[in-house]
């Protein structure tokens, strides 16, 4: 089994960091919605409350559909550069 | 509307689900499943968690506490947008054990145990048969909406009638299409296209309702957003409360994961793990519009509708007040959708766990030898065990919905189901994180848990018991749900930090945590005789035709004809999880060890099993090395036998040259000869002929000389006489021998006399012979004018010396430099030069012989030629002998 390469290709790094960002997405939006309610539930109860959540939300679905389809690109564009890299392997041989 | 109407649409719409359902399975079950493994679909089918208790009751949760309703759906928002990394692996892992319910997956992680899986199915059923009586009753109410004329006096239980006939119908939905076959994988087309369906319905029916309200009985948004602030000051229910509010989201979003009927659409009923790089948004985006309206139809409905109207069928009574009867029994569709769809799959899952975990293992020990007479009895047993359990959860909603009288507390039964299934959740997501976790922690934690539940939120949601006194300023619901799930996870962590698993379970837990195929242990592999057992028993699961197909294509893919396959580990493994897609990890696993007869497995086989990984490892890396050694070796045997034609062919030209080079002038010799005997000659002729064969015979001698001396060089047998000499003196004498070569060209000898005093230990006959050849070589061929030969002589580094000879003329192109030592390598006109071609070739001997060496240098603005001396020549081993 091959060693883990100290650094990667650039199109690797960009989906290590996709898959970072994957991460820390449901954090951020848990302390979104979780924080102002403990902060200023007065505030955060009535009709500023509900624009404020409301749009969190449909911030944090675009933030969802742009990551997927950032990081399925990155997949995708991982798999091919493999596949080059295992088909110069049979060259090789 | 009347009531009839509504009736008959409401069949009409029963009959379209029954339709979809009826044509979604059979093209699937033509293979023409393509769109029905659409993305979309998947998402759609997600939308089972918007119950009739969402769906109603959404509106009744704001209306009562404002914006607390958002957690429900906040929470799977938050937990979507994990989807990438957290719900993929969940949906990767458990695709690849084929795990049929939450209560399989926990079982077959935890070493597939099935008291575990029977206890996380109690769980379930004591939580979510409530809640079946919760959707009962939403429907049923809904059906009162339109039988009264008065709003204020529908009954909060209906006339049983509705809600017996719902629960009749869709047992009978969820009887023919949730059990129509025992598949391999638990998936249903038929009931998830359903759903996706009703999925649609239940949307446009409240984006509808919202347009309606927003735009049609109040100003559109600015208006509706003042409204909402009006009617939250006068009302201190509003106000957030942030123990509850955290909690709230905590438990949604382990709902939305841990509920049977979620698991069963968002786990079992995948095709694979990539839907939901698309469900990882789209859910959210539509768990966002069913509750964007939310608010609005809460408040418009406080303002319009009397103050003793139920907050919970604002929906339905909203546009009903409004005279919107089309608009109403839009909603009422939708509503009986949420309904409908949630009761449907939430049964299935039931009764998948109750059958596989409950009744089959049940009728598995009391008849410990089945009989072989009947080989569909178990196939039989577990699809009618599956039905009655359908029936049974149906009837047991309806005996609660009955007895409980419908009263409020049923309203709060969403919630207590909710914390009831994420009790489950800690051991779950151990188990597929942490490989340390074990099937005691499990117990433990789950147990722990469920005690809490049932004794903080269970039993006094029923009114049995009381529920607990917590300090002023914290909210009882937040309280019991942070204890019960903390003590639940410290129970967890702690017995499997102290207990020890078996190994059965540390294997599953090595697949579950890495994410790899699960590995069996080797000890049943065996030939293929011991493998009908394994085919009867595969046909009282799957039938025989099924069963056939599956060990047919295991004994092509091991190389065998025929049906019976090797009881290889991989075949085991193999068969084991597609039956336990049909029965559950656990039974699969006892059936599989009763019919081949398998051991307990014990520690050594588990490090038998790490060994035998290794030493696979290590042998690939064998062949590996061993096939880079034979490629080299078959390299060097190439070059070998490359070097031995060329040799040939060499040898060849060699006798052909040396044949030529004899008969040269041998017929000249000949010739003369014969001539000189004709009687009528001249003195002077004759002294002419006799010349030239006397000069013929000469060169025939000195030919077959340097022959006899290329030999003796080449065996090494040369005899060398080796004193110290100087070196100026040897190219003195070799200038001035080679000068009678092509005397009458003048050469400038550009020479460093003073470094050329060096004392060499050498044969000096034999290198004034390199020398003197290589100075006429070059005088023979050097086409400058004037011709230049400069000579340098220089110490070299390791006390040898090397002697440079170079010319001004056009030297010797690449091609043919490494021609030159070679014997008969004449590079010119043979006549011009006249010597035999092997004087180059003497000389690499004689260097040889000297244990130094003469090469062409290139690139030196003509030919030149290096000589290199070591400080002394070798001594031969015989040497010492022969100077005695």
């Amino acid at each position: 089994m091959p060693d883990r390469p100290l650094f990667l290709e650039r199109a690797s790094f960009r989906r290590r960091r996709l898959g970072d960002a994957a991460r820390v997405l449901p954090v951020l939006a848990a302390a979104l919605i979780v924080i102002p309610v403990w902060w200023v539930p007065e505030q955060a109860s009535f009709a500023g409350g509900a624009v404020w959540l409301f749009g969190i939300w449909a911030a944090l679905i675009a933030a969802i559909g742009v990551l997927h389809r950032a990081l399925r690109r990155a997949d995708a564009a991982t798999l091919r550069a493999s596949r080059d890299i295992a088909g110069d392997d049979d060259h090789a041989l | 509307m009347p009531f009839e109407a509504l009736v008959a649409g409401c069949l009409l719409y029963v009959a379209l689900m029954f339709g979809v359902a009826f044509a979604a399975d059979r093209a699937a079950s033509r293979g023409r499943a393509g769109w029905l493994d659409h993305p979309a679909v998947y998402t759609l089918s997600l939308s089972v968690y918007c119950s009739a208790w969402t769906f109603y009751g959404a509106v009744g949760y704001a209306s009562r506490s404002g914006l607390e309703f958002a957690t429900i759906y906040l929470g799977p928002t938050v937990v979507f947008t994990g989807a990438w990394w957290g719900l993929r692996r969940l949906v990767r892992v458990a695709r690849r054990h084929h795990v049929t319910s939450i209560a399989d997956l926990i079982s077959a992680r935890y070493g597939k145990s099935n008291r575990l899986a029977a206890f996380v199915t109690l769980i379930a059923v004591i939580a979510a048969t409530p809640y079946v009586a919760l959707q009962l009753q939403s429907v049923s109410l809904s059906f009162e909406v339109f039988a009264t004329d008065s709003l204020a006096d529908i009954p909060m239980a209906g006339g049983g009638g509705t809600a017996l006939w719902v629960a009749g119908g869709l047992a009978l939905f969820t009887i023919l299409f949730g059990t129509r076959n025992l598949a391999a994988d638990e998936r249903h087309h038929g009931v998830v296209t359903a759903i996706a369906l009703e999925a649609i319905v239940k949307l446009l029916a409240f984006l509808a309702l919202g347009v309606f309200v927003v735009w049609g009985l109040a100003d559109g948004p600015a208006d509706m957003l003042s409204r909402i602030e009006a009617a939250a000051t006068g009302h201190g229910g509003w106000l957030l409360k942030p123990d509850r509010w955290t909690a709230l989201l905590v438990v949604s979003g382990a709902a939305v994961i841990a509920l049977p009927r979620m698991f069963q659409v968002l786990v079992v009923e995948a095709a694979d793990e990539d839907r939901l790089a698309v469900a990882g948004w789209a859910f959210p985006a539509y768990l966002f519009a069913m509750s964007l309206f939310v608010l609005p139809i809460a408040v418009m409905g406080q303002q319009l509708l009397p103050p003793d109207a139920n907050p919970d069928l604002y929906v339905l009574t909203l546009p009903a007040a409004s005279g919107q009867n089309w608009l109403a029994f839009l909603v009422f569709l939708g509503g009986f959708s949420a309904a409908t769809s949630m009761v449907v799959v939430c049964t299935i899952a039931l009764a998948t766990m109750i059958s596989n975990h409950w009744l089959v293992p049940l009728w598995l020990m009391l008849r410990r030898k089945p009989q072989s007479g009947d080989p569909e009895d178990l196939r039989g047993f577990v699809l009618n065990a599956r039905r009655l359990a359908i029936g049974a959860v149906m009837a047991v909603g309806w005996v609660y919905y009955q007895a409980t009288g419908g009263t409020a507390a049923l309203a709060a039964m969403g919630l207590v189901a909710f914390t009831g299934m994420a009790q489950v959740l800690p051991a779950m997501i151990g188990g597929l994180v942490w490989r340390g976790a074990n099937r005691h922690g499990a117990f433990a934690g789950v147990g722990v848990g469920f005690a809490l539940w049932l004794a903080m939120i269970f039993l006094p949601s029923v009114g049995i018991g009381a529920p607990p006194s917590v300090p002023s300023g914290v909210d009882p619901l937040a309280l019991a749900i942070f204890l019960s799930l903390a003590l639940n996870t410290l129970a967890f962590i702690g017995l499997s930090i102290f207990g020890m698993p078996d190994p059965v379970e540390r294997l599953q837990g090595l697949s579950f945590v890495s994410a790899v195929d699960p590995i069996r242990h080797s000890r049943m592999a065996r030939g293929a005789d011991q493998a009908e057992p394994l085919l009867v028993m595969a046909r009282r699961v799957w039938g025989a035709e099924d069963a056939l197909r599956f060990f047919q294509s295991e004994a092509a893919f091991q190389g065998r004809s025929g049906y019976l396959p090797d009881l290889t580990p991989r075949f085991l493994t193999r068969l084991e999880r597609r039956l336990a897609g049909s029965v559950g990890a656990a039974t699969a696993h006892a059936m599989i060890d009763s019919v081949a007869g398998g051991a307990e497995l014990t520690v050594s086989d588990l490090m038998q099993v790490a060994d035998e990984a290794q030493r696979a490892k290590e042998e690939t890396q064998r062949l590996e090395t061993a096939r880079a050694e034979l490629a080299r070796t078959a390299r060097q045997l190439r070059e070998a036998n490359d070097k031995l034609t060329a040799l040939s062919v060499q040898k060849d030209a060699f006798l052909g040259q040396i044949s030529h080079e004899l008969r040269t002038p041998m017929t000249s010799v000949r010739a003369f000869s014969e001539i000189l005997r004709t009687p009528d000659l001249s003195d002077a002729d004759r002294d002419r002929f006799a010349k030239i064969i006397y000069d013929e015979a000469g060169r025939l001698t000195r030919l077959l000389d340097d022959l006899l001396d290329l030999s003796v060089l080449e065996s090494g047998q040369a005899q060398l006489s080796v004193t110290p000499a100087n070196l100026h003196d040897l190219i003195e004498r070799a200038l001035s021998a080679a000068s009678a070569t092509r005397p009458e060209r003048v050469f400038r000898v550009d020479r460093e006399p003073l470094a050329e005093y060096v004392g060499v230990i050498t044969d000096p006959d034999r290198l004034l012979q390199v020398l003197i050849n290589v100075i006429s070589n070059a005088r023979k061929y050097c086409d400058a004018e004037p011709p230049v030969l400069s000579i340098r002589v220089r110490r070299s580094l390791r006390g040898g010396v090397q002697i440079d000879i170079v010319d001004n003329g056009s030297g010797i192109e690449a091609a043919r430099q490494s021609l030159i030592f070679e014997k008969f390598a004449r590079l010119n006109d043979p006549a011009r030069a006249g010597g035999a071609g092997l004087g180059l070739a003497i000389c690499r001997e004689i260097m040889a012989n000297l244990g130094g060496d003469i090469t062409y240098l290139p690139g030196q603005g003509g030919a030149a030629f290096r000589i290199a001396l070591p400080r002394r020549p070798p001594v031969p081993a015989n040497a010492g002998l022969r100077r005695a």
